[in-house]
């Protein structure tokens, strides 16, 4: 493995139409395999050196799968995922353990993902401990520098996860992911468990983090806002698939797709209470289909107005649409003006 | 003439193993018929447990409860359960967070519906499940008549808050009280949810508490606002003046810790430092004292040594006064809210 770290914008952590079908089994008495949940179907996906990538889509559409599969903690059942060029899809134990220590995660619940019976110390030292990391200076020294970083008081280096707070476990479980001096960190949901006033000191840490040490992002969360706050580029998901792709700008101000302009006309925003900024308001109807049986040709095709014949025979490819720029990918028969202004111009 | 729902210095104050927590602290408010009151406030700021009091949900072992809430003229503090049992489901209504465990996975989703028009109104389980199939039609349930015999794990989530929201309104209910009732939804879905509450508030003209964490939701649904912290009411008014000219360094706190879709995505977040007081020993003065950026330049220290109190209508309780509220907002908040 190339030990000289990346240069920014290089290609880190590449999904080539990754695909992970959990297997549903009834009947009786004989179990067996009934259906299969889609939860991510083909999938292609980079992640740049130095960049946040951002993941969105509601519950359901396959996001966190996607991490997991990234992270190797799923096995995928069919595609690819290159780390900085080389295959780790199928990586056995010794070829991964180089790996895992570039690419991290940061977990959504910090009351579950930190062990209540370990010390701060403890739970922050565990990855050089299994990786038989010794800095120089000693793994306590490391790190009380790494609480420091995250913004956390070194003295309490013996302290047990119920002692802090929400936002401050959050604040552990980055300097968990921080340990091995990660390229990678692969953040699900990082700040949708904590209080908005908690929110945003773990999210401004987060992007403090990036500049100062160049970490890359792939940024899971289903909070439009928050993930147009913190992203370069961003993703939308629906029903396992990539339905848009591009930079901040084109998915925000020119969504090319129907579920992205739906969704952004959905969030609703403090600012809409003064009468000031008229949005216009796209109602989605109906829920979002079950990924065991999805609807055939496109999967938004049940819940969207633009939907004929086409829709239901044909899977759209991710493309770029005509009027699109460059790296802006769409997949739709039927694509949205590309001077739709989901929102008014900052 | 008599608001149709009044709350007057409400104490809340459960016992506990390590002390008293002092849930709610003083709390004031009205409520008109077809309005809507939101309350915002984070995780402890007593907005959930202010409802449940109304309601006299409380465990009265282990709560103490204090203060005046009037539904119509009737006192509910210290009433009997039997007069309770009576307003709760017919006359006053809740909607949950969570409709998986507000639903009983037991019964059918048709019957949870007629069961308290069954009992409120004395029909027959006939007239009670036509009923039930016209709520669910009203709420938006496609092929009711089917639906209305499924039992709640054979709804999405979506479908279930609609049918908890058919429940609580079968019996024509006053007063609904909705807890978060969109928080554990899809924004497409969440956006259907409040038009629909907003839609059945026009027909029936019913008074609600909207109670969430979002200022974003309470937006484009509440007419006034009720800002919480640590129990106690901190800014109040109309839902326009409050977000358009909040005066609490509470609420400014709030508005810029959220992005939003059109903010700068160069500018920072500006987060309220610290984390919110435990209420078993709440800061003396105003509650919000230790995270408040200007509470060091106030006069006599009068932030930490004295409780300010929350003018009725439009006002926030803090002691910047309200010349200062306008200034400090206008120079420092509103540019970097953007």
């Amino acid at each position: 493995m190339d030990e000289k770290s990346p240069r920014v914008g290089e290609p880190l952590l590449v999904a080539e139409n990754l695909t992970k079908h959990f297997p549903v089994r009834g009947g009786f008495p004989i179990r067996r395999t009934v259906g299969a949940v889609q939860a991510v179907d083909g999938i292609d996906l980079t992640v740049r050196a130095g960049e946040s990538f951002g993941l969105v889509g509601e519950s359901g559409c396959g996001k966190s799968t996607t991490g997991r599969l990234l992270t190797r903690l799923l096995e995928p059942s069919a595609g690819r995922i290159l780390y900085r060029g080389e295959d780790i899809t199928h990586a056995g134990r010794r070829q991964l353990a180089p790996v895992r220590s570039e690419i991290q995660m940061i977990f959504q619940d910090p009351y579950a993902s930190l062990n209540p019976r370990q010390t701060v110390g403890r739970i922050v030292s565990g990855p050089m401990e299994i990786h038989g990391i010794e800095p120089p200076g000693g793994r306590e020294a490391r790190v009380r520098e790494l609480l420091e970083t995250v913004g956390l008081n070194p003295e309490h280096y013996n302290r047990f996860p119920h002692e802090f707070s929400g936002g401050q476990r959050q604040r552990i479980g980055v300097a968990r992911a921080l340990a091995l001096g990660p390229k990678v960190v692969v953040a699900d949901e990082p700040v949708s468990a904590l209080d908005v006033s908690i929110q945003a000191q773990v999210v401004n840490l987060l992007q403090q983090l990036q500049r100062e040490l160049g970490i890359a992002f792939l940024f899971i969360a289903h909070d439009l806002a928050v993930v147009r706050h913190v992203s370069h580029r961003v993703a939308v998901m629906y029903l396992g698939r990539i339905v848009e792709t591009g930079s901040r700008e084109d998915i925000y101000r020119r969504p090319r797709h129907p579920y992205t302009h739906a969704l952004l006309s959905a969030v609703p925003e403090a600012a809409d209470a003064d009468g000031t900024t008229r949005r216009e308001r796209i109602r989605l109807t109906g829920d979002v289909p079950s990924p065991v049986a999805p609807p055939s040709g496109c999967r938004f095709r049940t819940r969207c107005w633009k939907a004929r014949d086409r829709c239901a025979t044909e899977a759209p490819a991710l493309a770029r649409a005509d009027g699109s720029g460059e790296g802006h990918l769409s997949a739709c028969h039927f694509p949205e003006p590309p001077t739709t202004a989901a929102r008014p111009e900052a | 003439m008599t608001p149709f729902l009044s709350v007057r210095d409400l104490y809340v104050r459960f016992a506990t193993e390590d002390g008293t927590v002092r849930a709610v602290d003083g709390l004031s408010f009205t409520l008109e018929r077809g309005r809507t009151l939101g309350i915002v406030g984070e995780s402890g700021s007593g907005k959930s447990v202010t409802n449940l009091a109304v309601l006299g949900l409380h465990d009265p072992r282990t709560t103490e409860i204090r203060g005046e809430v009037l539904l119509d003229g009737q006192e509910l503090t210290g009433a009997p359960e039997s007069v309770l049992e009576k307003l709760r489901g017919n006359k006053v209504a809740m909607v949950f967070q969570d409709s998986l465990t507000a639903l009983s996975p037991y019964y059918t989703v048709g019957r949870q519906i007629a069961e308290p028009y069954r009992k409120h109104t004395g029909a027959s389980r006939r007239e009670a499940r036509l009923r039930a199939v016209e709520m669910l039609r009203r709420v938006g349930i496609t092929d009711p008549a089917l639906r209305v015999d499924d039992y709640p794990h054979q709804f999405s989530g979506g479908m279930r808050q609609r049918a908890m929201i058919a429940m609580a309104l079968v019996c024509d209910p006053e007063l609904l009280i909705a807890d978060e009732p969109t928080t554990a939804l899809d924004v497409t879905v969440q956006a259907q949810i409040l038009d629909l509450l907003k839609e059945l508030q026009q027909q029936t003209g019913a008074a609600i508490v909207l109670v969430t964490h979002d200022l974003g939701v309470v937006a484009g649904t509440v007419d006034d606002l009720l800002v919480m912290y640590a129990g106690r009411a901190v800014e109040q008014g109309p839902v326009r003046e409050v977000l358009r000219a909040p005066r609490h360094p509470y609420t400014w706190g709030l508005l810029g810790s959220m992005p939003r879709l059109s903010s700068d995505v160069g500018q920072p977040l500006t987060p309220i430092p610290g984390t919110p007081p435990s209420l078993l020993a709440p800061p003396p003065g105003c509650p919000f004292h230790p995270r408040c950026a200007y509470a060091a330049s106030v006069a006599e220290d009068r932030c930490r040594t004295e409780r300010p109190s929350l003018p009725p209508g439009r006002g926030a309780a803090c002691h910047l006064g309200e010349e200062r509220q306008r200034s400090v907002f206008a120079e420092r908040i509103r540019p970097r809210l953007g």
